[in-house]
């Protein structure tokens, strides 16, 4: 006997979503056989602005296509400007930059975490969470003046400098942060609870992350060993680490991918406290990018795209952004076809959705 | 081996110590030295030159040479620095403390004490 299959709309607005994001879940009884989404809710245009801001105003513009990562917006805007105009940015600058972008990583894996913790009804453990990750915006904000919107990159180099007194204040408190996460992951990692959520659901296949071009810890989870921080850019080149996959392809899977990840952000802040040299952090740019570059870095959420091109005129002609929700977001749907209505919010977040930067 | 209620110790800690919030108002805010509050500007040190206002990405300064005014619009203004770095003169800054909300988009005007100083120049 066919059943009768019922569409319920899921978002754009629900609590789970911090952002806007349409889903049609097409149901057979409490099972989800297909979904369907929709994007488009906060598009704001700003590749557009190109046009009417020079290509060092547009720093600033493209910092905010995310709260999270704006950093490394900002940066891989400048590397990329930096590659057209063959500028070479002191070793100094490069190193803050990897710091900085290594301390983005942490807080937005501990937001994940509470996100996560929100979704599957630990409260409780979410204000945790989000409480460690507030010791980090603190560093942010002693060292770039900005808790969100940093404002430290330009074109050629960074613009505020950490002294060593300030970079080792930092990793006192990064220890006393890994303490705490050791206790905080043996929740996600150990409890009854939350394993019978996150165990083998949601599985995505080593060959379909592949196929479906997944990206970061959503992938790395399927057991591919992808990280663009191993292309060398800011000062990956000269650290050490190894790239952290998981085999399980579960949601439990990209759990202990992103918290083990944290651990080894703090170690790559370490690394780079260490061997941070003396010297410069920025030179200056003269003149206007003429030519293209694609850029790839990789952001918390996995491999983001940057392509610029300049025509010799202060404003730059076409930028584009790839996010890397956007690549994940096929993925989602893989992995809700086939779940239990109650895994949706959960599944949607495992891949760490960030609506805004999608659509920028 | 799954753990049984992993979470009780520190939920016990958390019920028993202070909270990490602070009570703001009633205590006031503390920010790093590096916080980017808001714009000032040392006027008597402005050239006039516009350059700010130029680079502001949203466009939240005018300058007017002929009246020896520096105009900032607060609630424009995104507080990213551009301004300080592009002036000549380095007499823009960005201080901790931010704008308070208010009901109407003031602009804070500034006026450059100018006369005797373009004299002497
Ligand atoms: S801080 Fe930025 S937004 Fe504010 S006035 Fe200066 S350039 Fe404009
Ligand atoms: S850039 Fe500096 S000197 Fe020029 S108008 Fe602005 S504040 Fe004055």
């Amino acid at each position: 006997m066919a059943s009768k299959k019922s569409v319920v709309p899921f978002g754009p607005q629900h609590p789970v979503l911090p952002e806007p994001i349409h889903l049609d879940l097409v149901l057979d009884d409490e099972k989800v056989v297909e979904a369907i989404p929709s994007i488009g809710f906060v598009h704001r245009g700003l590749e557009s602005l190109v046009k009417k801001k020079d290509f060092k105003e547009m720093q600033y513009v493209v910092e905010r296509t995310c709260g999270i990562c704006s950093f490394m917006h900002g940066m891989t805007y400048c590397e990329t400007i930096e590659h057209i105009m063959d500028v070479e940015v002191p070793v100094r600058g490069r190193y803050l930059r990897t710091i900085w972008c290594e301390m983005s990583r942490l807080h937005s894996h501990m937001l994940w975490l509470g996100l996560l913790a929100d979704a599957f009804g630990f409260e409780s453990l979410f204000y945790q969470c989000w409480r460690m990750r507030e010791q980090i915006l603190d560093m942010f904000e002693a060292s770039t003046g900005g808790r969100v919107i940093f404002s430290v990159n330009a074109p050629g180099g960074v613009l505020k400098d950490m002294p060593s007194d300030m970079l080792h204040a930092f990793v006192e408190k990064l220890d006393g942060f890994e303490t705490e996460l050791h206790k905080i992951a043996d929740i996600f990692l150990n409890d009854y609870t939350v394993l019978t959520r996150l165990k083998g659901v949601g599985i995505l296949t080593p060959e379909e992350a592949h196929d479906l071009g997944a990206a970061g810890p959503m992938l790395r989870a399927s057991g591919i060993a992808r990280d663009t921080r191993k292309l060398g850019y800011a000062a990956y080149g000269d650290l050490d680490f190894d790239i952290i996959t998981s085999d399980d392809c579960d949601s439990f899977a990209r759990c202990d991918v992103r918290i083990r990840e944290m651990y080894q952000s703090i170690q790559l802040i370490k690394q780079a406290v260490d061997k941070i040299p003396e010297g410069d952090i920025a030179v200056p740019v003269k003149g206007n990018p003429e030519g293209e570059y694609f850029m790839r870095v990789e952001q918390p959420r996995g491999e983001a795209i940057y392509y610029a091109k300049g025509n010799g005129t202060k404003f730059l002609e076409r930028i584009r952004i790839r996010t890397p929700t956007f690549a994940n977001i096929p993925a989602l749907l893989k992995t809700l076809k086939g779940c239990q209505l109650s895994d949706v919010p959960l599944l949607i977040l495992t891949i760490d959705p960030c609506i805004s930067c999608t659509e920028r | 081996m799954p753990k049984f209620m992993p979470f009780a110790g520190t939920m016990l800690k958390n019920l028993f110590s202070k909270p990490v919030t602070t009570s703001y108002p009633e205590k006031p805010a503390v920010y790093p030295e590096r916080s980017r509050g808001h714009v000032e500007i040392a006027v008597d040190q402005c050239i006039m030159c516009g350059l700010c206002s130029r680079n502001c990405p949203p466009r939240a300064i005018t300058v007017d040479r002929a009246a020896g005014t520096w105009t900032i619009n607060r609630f424009d203004c995104v507080q990213c620095g551009y301004c300080t770095e592009v002036c000549p003169k380095k007499c823009l800054t960005i201080i901790p403390g931010y704008q308070t909300p208010g009901t109407e988009k003031k602009e804070a005007v500034y006026h450059k004490p100018a006369p005797e100083k373009k004299e002497e120049a």
